[in-house]
This record gives structure tokens, C-alpha cells and sequence, in this order.
């Protein structure tokens, strides 16, 4: 019998989007504050994990269809990438570099290549926390 | 004058929050059962942890001038999820057959609950 849950599921519903918003916000201080990709990246996965504990996998497969094993490599080749693109200038491996650019709306911003490897991690730290948590939770 | 009174309210605020937070440890300790203890702590407890994070939004913002806009998340965040912590975690205890305490007089959910034997 399964009885409703009304309450857990629209509180989850809406602060799903609170949490994974927050998330965004501290992987992208994480250069000048404390965050950045491994933080946001669990913050992420427990974003999905509220989702996941209010309703259960065929909601999550409809809502978010990614086969998280799939946004591991991407961001191990993200991560990489990152690295091997400092060949093209000349430079060691992973050497980062940043520059201050106009942006229409931000202005004055400062954006780093460092970013980009922190996007790696990011995908990869949720890819891994969610492949862990479907592989125990889906083994019956 | 200002700088007194601001400094008093500030205090206040704080030290209102952790007298709600021992309240709520002291309701823990001593309320008989299950029920009655999440009553106490998870509405004591979201009392004073608001009034605790308000107070150092206020100390921020009259100390260095900047409203720091994660302690506003944070009291909407603790004001929403703790109450909604509490009724799950009730719900699971009345599910579970939980007794009552012994001078509880009235049941309302005897007959609308059917306790499931698969929680």
C-alpha cells in the first residue's frame, strides 16, 4: 500500500530547484570563495536525491532522462580537454590563465580557464554520487 | 544612541535564539513520548535557529554593510524544510505502531490511518 505523500512531494518539488540553484551559486564562487566544482556537484546530487526520495526512479528517468554513467566521461574528457588545450599556446599541461572581459549584463568579469576543469569535476562528481546511489538503490 | 539600541536588538536576537534552542533540547529530554518530543523540538528548534541566523544578518549588515543573501536563503530554507522534517518523521513513527503515551485521550488518525504492515 502506498500511501500519499503529498507534503515531502511538494515540498521537494519546489525546493528542488532552490537546492540545484544554490549548488550553481557556489560552483561558480568557488574561485574566490569557498565552493567550487566538488561542493556544487553533491549539492546537485542531493538536489536530485530529494526528487529521488519524494517520488522514485521512473519520475527521475521522466524528469531528467541522462544515463549518469554517460556524464562521467564527459566530464573526465571535459577535464582533460581543458588540460590539453594549454598545448595549443605552447605551455606545460594544465597550465591556466585568466582575462577580464565585458559581459552584456555582468560588466566588468573576470573569467578563468580554471572554470572549465571545474565543470569536469562537477559533472563528474554528480555522474558518480548518482551512478553510486542507483546502483544500491535499484539492487534488489 | 542608535548604535546601543542596534547593538542591543542584535544580542537580543541571538541570545532569544539559543534560549528557543535549549527549550527545545529541554522539551527532548523531558516530554514522555515520541509525538510530543518532535512537537517540541521541531518548532522550538526553527524558532531559534531563525531568530539566531537573523540576529547575524542583522550584525552583518550593521557592522560591514552588506546583507549577506545566503542567511536570507538559510531562514527560508530551515523555516520550510524543519516542520515538514518533523511531520515525516511522526508520520513514520505512527506507521510504525509507535505507542502513544498513556495519558493520551483521544486518537484522531485511529481509523483514517490503515497502519500498514510495508512501511
Amino acid at each position: 500500500m502506498r500511501t500519499n505523500d503529498i507534503i515531502l512531494q511538494t515540498l521537494a518539488k519546489s525546493f528542488m530547484f532552490v537546492v540545484i540553484a544554490f549548488s550553481f551559486y557556489v560552483f561558480l564562487t568557488g574561485h574566490h570563495h569557498p565552493g567550487g566544482g566538488f561542493i556544487g556537484g553533491l549539492m546537485t546530487s542531493a538536489g536530485i536525491i530529494l526528487l529521488l526520495l519524494a517520488f522514485d526512479w521512473k519520475v527521475l528517468k521522466t524528469v531528467i532522462p541522462i544515463d549518469f554513467k554517460i556524464l562521467v566521461a564527459i566530464g573526465l574528457l571535459t577535464a582533460v580537454g581543458s588540460g590539453m588545450g594549454s598545448f595549443l599556446f605552447g605551455v606545460p599541461f594544465l597550465t591556466h590563465t585568466f582575462g577580464y572581459f565585458d559581459l552584456p549584463i555582468l560588466g566588468k568579469t573576470e573569467l578563468a580557464t580554471a572554470t572549465i576543469f571545474d565543470t569536469g569535476v562537477y559533472l563528474v562528481v554528480v555522474g558518480i554520487t548518482m551512478t553510486i546511489i542507483q546502483s544500491i538503490g535499484e539492487s534488489e | 544612541m542608535t548604535e546601543t539600541i542596534v547593538e542591543f536588538l542584535i544580542g537580543a536576537l541571538v541570545l532569544l535564539g539559543a534560549f528557543f534552542c535549549l527549550v527545545a533540547a529541554l522539551g527532548l529530554m523531558r516530554m514522555p513520548d515520541l509525538f510530543t518530543r518532535t512537537h517540541a523540538a521541531s518548532k522550538a528548534s526553527t524558532l531559534g535557529v531563525m531568530l539566531t541566523l537573523l540576529g547575524v544578518l542583522a550584525f552583518f549588515w550593521y557592522e560591514d554593510g552588506y546583507i549577506n543573501a545566503r542567511l536570507v536563503l538559510g531562514i527560508i530554507f530551515v523555516f520550510i524544510t524543519t516542520p515538514v522534517a518533523g511531520h515525516i518523521i511522526s508520520r513514520a513513527a505512527y506507521n510504525m505502531n509507535v505507542p502513544l503515551w498513556e495519558k493520551t485521550v483521544q486518537d484522531d488518525l485511529k481509523n483514517s490511518y490503515s497502519k500498514s504492515k510495508d512501511v
